[in-house]
């Protein structure tokens, strides 16, 4: 198996996370877009480490599942803490740092 | 590689229709649709513990909290689809589509060679060599991702903590809130209906029976009521014959 | 290049034999008058009671050193005259050295004794004539500084030394003009003076600028061994440039316009300053650069041009005038014209020049003191149209003034025939046309003295109400009728050619000029032009009456003398409107130009700032926006970096 087609698929879910990141107004849907680029760096990560022979990259994504897990739930309980506040899960909402 | 070639276009729509689809639960079980692919293209890459742990803690339980939070926060305005920014959308595809293709292009210059596979790392089976990594080059690490999540769960009870304003209500207070409900507004001064009493039937949609042969509105779910699919007394008390009749039959 | 061939006689070297004797005493002639003038201006009004004396006493204890002096040096030898007595070191730099010496020679020794004795003559006549003025302590102590300047210009022996009299001539003639302060007039007139110096005095500093660029110092000792060796430019911009010095200080063309307004000032400093001593202060620069101006023939020829332009410029100015004071300006103008012009004349006409100095400076005071006299008694009225029949009543001041009229007219014996004639003797051999014009110009001033004496002294009474006309005091009358001596006496100074031999080692040998006609014949031509300028005054003034008031329907002529023949307007056209207008334009450019460059720049920063904040749109998916393009733009750096 190759590894270039692994690499590109990562690449493409990366880009469309960020452009979703970009494009969506709502704060969860925001966050998930979040979670799919953390999840094309991990099957980078797995990738490369079958194509290395160790399992460096594997352990590395394990610690990158583990954080992840963390950021989520902190991260939403920001946003539930502002929706309960603002009674908005818009992050356009969030826009007084302007000129 | 036949999983691959499978599963990168169904990875690549669903996340594509992560970008365009209204409804915040939809993007969720898109998402979804993408880590459980992914979990099947980890094993293929010969990382079955990874592939086990994506599917338990990522699909299972990360995605399940965004879930339950999108259930909390609701239907909100945020998720209209139209673009406030003026021009925003048309430069962000213009730069995503560059950062894209600037990524594929750099990636196609680089010759990987050939991978190693991971058959003598994996040699005793990959869970004990992972764990053998682990804990020992990676112990510290671990030390501090398990303090990390005992930090982040403390954090989530502190953000989500809600601090009561105003006392909280005894039972004398909503004794005496119920009585002058009643005494304004003739809401009905006991509790509700408990399951079974007066009721025909357990389902959902058969209302409970007053003494007087009447539905009682109290038992049936608001929601229910508005879409209309709650079954009227007679259609129950038709059933209800038909069960005595079969029972006393039988 | 001047060669020995080219020039049968080279210009003198200044020498300096050292002070000894009572030469060692030079000093304490400027000496004397400055510190008058220090006692009197910082002491106070402490000094008011006794200032004016002290300041007379410094004059003329200065008066007497010069005698004593002059004595000194007539009795040395030929070679020994030129006495330099070396103060102090002034300063250095680089290789210039410029001491503050004082030179006393011949030439320096006949203006000492002008000075001093004429000034101390006008001190006297001061203390009458500003016995009423409340402000006279000043006076004085403004007359000792200024005595104490002219006697520097004339004493230094560098160049610079002359620019620092110079200066303080000036000074001293602002504040004497300006004297009283009240009238706007005087003012104006002050400023007006000191203006229009100050055109002059470029000349003279670019001058010693340019004596300093040629011959590396300033001293006349090295500049007159030297200046045969210059270029001829060199000798023509430093002529030209002295000229335009001595033009500001003497009132010639074309910076004459001062002077007549400068009779604002009280009448002894008309006599002092503007008749006979600063004026003239542009005659003796150059005289005293007489190893400049005889080796560049244009440099002269300039000064005979100005010399005569001017000659005739003030007798024509005179003859329009109803102001008695200005009357005589417009007369000093005129002759100073003719020692400017002797002076042009080269080693020929150098110590002409100084002999009318010295006769000009005696009957010029007079007059200005004798008009001083008449204005006391008729209440400080200056228009001679309010004159008329004075004869009787002041007649110590009509003998002293008519004395002093007929030694300008140049009637034999009185001073001013001696030293007028053999000007324009000189003149004639030079050029004939520059003959012609000194020769109009005394017929001219024929005229307007006539005239001047008609209106004063002869007619009708034409007094004012409440005027009556009385003879002046003692304090006044005898310095009159000392200066009227010396008027009448002053031809001595040319028996056996004294003064030209006394001058010779200062301004070189001359050749002696060949008329074409015996000098007999000469003398009797000019007193024929000057008889003709007295008959058409008795024609025109003398028979008729004369008008109370100016009267209105004149010729073009006449308009244009009472007008300076437009010099004012023609320096207001020239130089001030567009001044004017250019420093105008200039403060336009520089509050839209320059501080429109400076605020623009700030406006244009301001504009962009204004259109690069709108980026600053507060939303955080723009901001995730600008992240990517940055992070797109650092990928395609690093595959640049690798791949390129």
């Amino acid at each position: 198996m190759s590894t270039e087609p692994f690499v590109i698929l990562s690449a493409i879910l990366f880009t469309i996370g960020c452009i979703g990141v970009l494009t969506r107004r709502n704060a969860l849907v925001v966050f998930m877009c979040v979670e799919l680029m953390l999840n094309a760096s991990n099957l980078l990560l797995i990738t490369f480490s079958r194509a290395n022979g160790n399992l460096e990259g594997q352990i590395a994504a394990f610690f990158v599942m583990v954080v992840a897990a963390a950021e989520v739930v902190v991260g939403l309980a920001i946003i539930m803490t502002i929706f309960r506040t603002r009674r908005s899960a818009s992050v356009d909402d969030a826009s007084l740092l302007k000129y | 590689m036949v999983a691959f070639w499978i599963l990168a276009p169904i990875m690549v729509a669903a996340a594509l229709g992560m970008l365009v689809v209204r409804k915040a639960v939809h993007a969720a079980l898109l998402l979804a649709v993408v880590m459980m692919s992914l979990a099947v293209l980890y094993l293929a890459l010969d990382a079955p513990f990874l592939f086990a742990v994506q599917i338990i803690v990522y699909t299972g339980a990360i995605l399940m909290l965004f879930l339950f939070v999108v259930m909390l926060v609701g239907v909100d305005a945020s998720d209209s689809v139209v673009e406030t920014i003026r021009g925003h959308r048309f430069f962000t595809i213009v730069v995503g589509l560059a950062f894209g293709i600037t990524l594929v292009l750099g990636i196609g210059q680089v010759s990987f060679g050939t991978a190693i596979g991971l058959d003598e790392a994996n040699g005793e089976g990959n869970i004990p060599a992972i764990a053998k990594i682990l804990f020992t080059r990676y112990v510290f690490a671990f030390e501090v991702t398990s303090a990390l999540l005992i930090t982040a769960a403390l954090g989530a009870m502190v953000l989500a903590h809600r601090e009561r304003l105003t006392p909280k209500p005894t039972q004398a207070d909503l004794a005496a809130q119920r009585m002058r409900d009643y005494a304004e507004k003739g809401t009905h001064l006991g509790p509700l209906p408990p399951p079974g009493v007066f009721a025909r039937h357990n389902s959902v949609d058969t209302p409970a029976l007053l003494p007087d042969g009447t539905a009682a509105e109290a038992s049936i779910s608001r929601v229910l009521a508005a879409r209309g699919t709650v079954k009227s007394v007679p259609e129950i008390s038709e059933e209800i014959h038909e069960l005595n009749e079969g029972g006393e039959e039988s | 290049m001047v060669t020995l061939e080219s020039l049968p006689h080279l210009p003198p070297v200044v020498g300096s034999v050292p002070t000894d004797g009572v030469f060692s005493l030079l000093w304490l002639v400027i000496a004397l008058p400055a510190l008058g003038a220090a006692i009197l201006l910082i002491g106070g009004k402490r000094t008011d009671k006794w200032g004016h004396y002290l300041a007379t006493a410094a004059v003329s204890a200065s008066f007497v050193l010069s005698l004593v002096l002059f004595f000194g040096l007539l009795g040395r030898d030929g070679e020994e005259r030129q006495v330099t007595q070396h103060l102090w070191d002034w300063f250095t730099a680089g290789s210039y050295q410029v001491k503050f010496d004082l030179l006393y020679d011949q030439l320096s020794a006949l203006f000492l004794l002008l000075i001093t004795g004429v000034g101390s003559l006008i001190h006297v006549y001061s203390i009458g004539y500003m016995e009423h003025d409340e402000r006279r302590r000043r006076f004085f102590g403004y007359l000792n500084l200024f005595v104490a300047s002219m006697l520097v210009l004339v004493l230094a022996a560098d160049y610079v030394g002359v620019f620092l009299g110079w200066e303080g001539v000036g000074l001293a003639s602002y504040l004497l003009i300006g004297f009283w302060q009240h009238k706007p007039t005087a003012a104006a007139a002050a400023k007006k003076a000191f203006v229009v110096n100050r055109v002059g005095d470029i000349g003279l500093s670019l001058g010693t600028a340019l004596i300093f660029v040629t011959f590396g110092s300033t001293s006349f000792a090295v500049v007159s061994a030297a200046s045969s060796q210059a270029s001829d430019g060199a000798l023509t911009g430093i002529g030209l440039l002295l000229l335009l010095a001595a033009c500001g200080k003497s009132a010639q063309f074309p910076l004459q316009t001062w002077l007549l307004d400068a009779m604002e000032g009280p009448t002894p400093v008309s006599a002092l300053i503007h008749a006979a001593t600063m004026v003239t202060a542009g005659v003796y620069l150059i005289v005293r650069s007489n190893f400049i101006f005889s080796l560049t023939e244009d440099a002269r020829t300039a000064v005979i041009i100005i010399g005569c332009i001017t000659l005739l410029m003030g007798a024509v100015i005179g003859c329009a005038k109803d102001d008695i004071k200005k009357a005589l300006a417009g007369s000093t103008m005129s002759q100073i014209g003719y020692m400017v012009l002797a002076a042009g004349l080269g080693p020929a006409g150098y110590a002409f020049a100084i002999f009318h100095l010295l006769t000009h400076g005696f009957f010029k005071a007079n007059m200005f003191l004798g008009a001083g006299s008449v204005m006391h008694g008729m209440n400080d009225d200056v228009n001679m149209r309010h004159y008329g029949a004075l004869q009787k009543a002041m007649p110590v001041t009509f003998a002293t003034f008519g004395i002093g009229y007929l030694a300008i007219l140049g009637v034999p014996p009185f001073a001013g025939f001696w030293s007028k004639d053999k000007i324009i003797e000189t003149a004639f051999a030079d050029n004939v046309l520059v003959g012609l014009c000194a020769l109009v110009g005394a017929g001219v001033t024929a005229f307007y003295m006539t005239r001047l004496m008609l209106m004063t002294y002869a007619g009708t009474k034409r007094w004012e109400k409440g005027v009556h006309p009385h003879e002046s005091p003692k304090v006044m009358t005898v310095p009159l009728i000392a200066l009227a001596v010396l008027s009448a006496l002053g031809g001595l100074l040319t028996l056996n050619g004294w003064i030209s031999d006394w001058l010779n080692p200062v301004v070189g040998e001359h050749e002696e000029h060949h008329l074409a006609i015996p000098a007999i014949v000469m003398s009797l031509i000019i007193l024929v032009v000057v008889a003709a300028g007295v008959a058409v005054a008795w024609f025109l003034v003398g028979k008729k009456p004369i008008p109370k008031v100016a009267p209105t329907e004149v010729s073009v002529f006449t308009k244009a003398a009472r007008a300076d023949l437009y010099g004012d307007a023609f320096n207001d056209a020239v130089v001030i409107k567009p001044g004017v207008a250019g420093i105008g334009a200039l403060t336009t450019f520089d509050t839209t130009v320059v501080d429109g460059a400076a605020e623009g720049t700030a406006t244009v920063f301001a504009a962009m700032s204004a259109q690069f904040r709108l980026l600053q749109n507060g939303f955080v998916r723009s901001y995730a926006l600008a992240l990517l393009a940055g992070a797109t733009v650092v990928v395609l750096a690093l595959l640049a970096v690798n791949f390129g």
